[in-house]
């Protein structure tokens, strides 16, 4: 009984893992700025490349997935000061230019580098309970997924910085007035997304094929999960996430990936009926 | 009726603009006569397109609806083309797969567009929905190779693409080569008239008070939701146009036509044409596609680079297009020219006021 159990619990974990860490960043960027990374996917499949490309030089995995998650937060920084800067009063505008980034991004990528790049494999290591043997890397991604939001929940409620973000966020005019930089404050904020979606990338990378438009595998989950989420990544996204894995995890076991995915699009067309503001709203009406 | 056509929220009116646009049109109906089939078989393709670039520009210049679902609509009306066209048999029986496939297009438009607009989903969430229902399609149609994905006799291939349904026929005569370039260009005229007259009615004024000011526009007793559902069905059924003629034309479709990055190009199309104007979109689509195809035979990747190039430095350079910046620039400089002998310049006011009146 009990291993089957573990089993419901592990097919959520994985699911619940891959929307946060592929939501978590989309999630910070539109909360802080009001703005929509749609070259979101194309840092996510930075992190999968500088990853399998510091591990193919002899680098040991968990240090290369550090090093790909801190590119991919110095690119989005560059990124944000050339392009993304520009924008904050145009949020659609900004749709439109990191849209066109990710299609130089993926097709200049696909000019250069070939369609596939050599493989790292999954890290071995199983474990048995009961019947059933279970991947140990998919535990590890869901606990990666738990530091994730552990990790934001200390940067933005117990830091510093957080209290400032956070004051940005409600009113970014008054913040400035009261002495915030809110320029660079919107440059970290960027910087840390983008520094999340190279992290998906980099954990994601030994299970699967590296492809340019490796990205387009992940933006589906993390714009309905930003879509139900709201703005508020604590309080919108992690819910969301587990209401959408429970969904994903029934139609998942019983029809399959596809069926998940279109199940879970459904969902979230009915939601957005019901909850045009996201799940965050009721959450935080709730809290007041 | 004819007023319509030279209404307030078009640009391009008097003599001089439709004398172009009838010599336009004229060199458009004698050019199968000098180039050969091949040629214009190509001419015909670059078109297929324009009813959906014309529809986004409805939706996004006119509504103020930024959809990322045109490849959406054009899938299912593609695909959908292809199932009745195989199932009901070819003949004349293809006429109906068409305007079928259109409907159902329309039909689909209408239930996500409920469910977005009625839930007060707008701006860039508007995008993302469309956008993620659309590589759903595409990720769906990818995974049904299998010959369990079959609708009657018309199998659905995966990313082989569906293929063996008859092209558009009117009794035994298959409507191809440039028949189907003069079935476009009537097409074309119809649907760009068509839409002239609709933006400059009385439902196409609320529809652009409704991008301005939705707010404002219900104060006015407008239900904004029912316009925004007409508008957002309009652009979406021809999306359906164009993804039920392609499907026609090639007598194949994959799912590569919906997913990323082709699920872009709409977007790069009506935003370096000028999203505002319906004449624009229509000269910048064209002279778009004409250049992505030519560069195509030589490297896809380079011209979906180039068209990554052209978003980003529209939107850097010129927010509201470099073709209707280009039209504001010579019609200014035309009217300029013409008044300077009778007093000073007319000051450029706004943005749809660079007529010569």
């Amino acid at each position: 009984m009990s291993a089957e159990l573990f089993s419901v619990f592990y097919q959520f974990a994985d699911v619940f893992a891959f929307l946060i860490l592929s939501a978590a960043g989309l999630a910070i960027v539109f909360g802080m700025m009001g703005v929509i990374n749609m070259a979101h996917g194309e840092f996510i499949m930075c992190g999968a490349y500088v990853t399998v490309g510091l591990v193919n030089l002899g680098v040991p995995l968990p240090i290369a997935q550090i090093l790909a998650a801190v590119t991919a937060g110095i690119i989005g920084m560059i990124v944000e000061f050339l392009i993304v800067r520009r924008f904050y009063k145009r949020p659609l505008d900004s749709l439109l230019a990191t849209w066109g980034l990710s299609l130089i991004v993926t097709q200049s990528m696909l000019l250069i580098v070939g369609s596939a790049v050599r493989g790292i494999g999954t890290p071995e290591g199983s474990f048995a309970i009961g019947g059933y043997t279970f991947s140990t890397y998919r535990l590890v991604l869901f606990g990666a997924a738990v530091a994730v939001l552990a990790g934001l929940y200390i940067i933005f409620m117990k830091t510093r910085f957080g209290v400032v973000a956070r004051a940005t966020m409600q009113n970014a005019a008054m913040a400035k007035a009261l002495g915030a930089r809110t320029g660079r404050i919107y440059s970290i904020s960027f910087g840390i997304g983008t520094a999340l979606a190279g992290l998906c990338g980099a954990l994601y990378a030994p299970t699967m094929t590296l492809i340019p438009t490796m990205g387009a595998t992940f933006v589906v989950e993390s714009f309905v999960t930003v879509v139900i989420g709201g703005a508020n990544v604590l309080l919108g996204t992690a819910p969301a996430a587990v209401f959408l894995a429970m969904i994903r995890m029934a139609l998942n076991a019983s029809y399959g990936q596809i069926i998940g995915q279109i199940g879970m699009l459904f969902a979230v067309i009915l939601i957005i009926r019901v909850l045009p503001e996201g799940l965050s709203s009721v959450l935080v009406r709730r809290g007041r | 009726m004819l007023k319509l056509l030279d209404g307030p929220q078009t640009l391009g009116r008097g003599k001089i603009f439709w004398s172009c646009f009838l010599a336009v049109l004229a060199g458009a109906l004698i050019y199968p006569l000098f180039a050969d089939s091949y040629d214009v078989g190509n001419f015909a393709y670059f078109l297929i397109w324009i009813f959906m670039a014309l529809g986004l520009c409805l939706m996004w210049g006119y509504g103020g609806m930024l959809s990322f679902g045109q490849t959406f609509f054009f899938g299912i009306a593609g695909y959908g083309y292809g199932v009745l066209a195989i199932n009901m048999g070819g003949g004349t029986a293809t006429v109906a797969a068409l305007v079928l496939s259109v409907v159902i297009a329309m039909i689909a438009a209408g239930i996500l567009g409920y469910f977005m607009i009625w839930g007060g989903i707008s701006g860039i969430f508007f995008g993302i929905v469309t956008l993620s229902a659309t590589l759903v399609l595409a990720f769906f149609l990818g995974q049904t190779a299998g010959p369990e994905w079959h609708i009657g006799p018309a199998r659905l291939n995966g990313f082989n693409g569906m293929k063996g349904m008859d092209p558009l026929t009117v009794g035994s005569f298959d409507i191809e080569g440039s028949a189907l370039y003069y079935l476009m260009i009537a097409l074309i005229v119809i649907v760009y008239i068509a839409l002239r007259m609709l933006v400059n009615s009385s439902v196409g004024n609320v529809i652009v008070a409704t991008r301005e000011n939705p707010q404002r526009a219900e104060m006015l007793g407008y239900d904004v939701r029912k316009y925004q559902l007409l508008t957002f069905v309009i652009g979406s059924g021809l999306a359906g146009l164009s993804g039920a003629l392609y499907t026609s034309w090639g007598q194949f479709i994959t799912p590569s036509s919906i997913g990323l990055p082709a699920a872009a190009m709409p977007i790069v199309w009506v935003a370096f044409s000028g999203r505002n104007d319906l004449t624009a979109t229509l000269v910048g689509s064209f002279l778009l596609l004409f250049g992505f195809q030519t560069i195509t035979v030589y490297s896809q990747q380079a011209a979906l680079v180039l068209m990554g190039v052209l978003l980003l430095a529209t939107v850097m350079l010129a927010p509201q297009g470099f073709v209707l910046g280009i039209g504001k620039l010579v019609v200014d400089w035309w009217t300029r020219r013409r008044r300077r002998d009778e007093g000073p310049a007319l000051a450029d006011t706004g943005r749809l006021q660079s007529d010569e009146t």
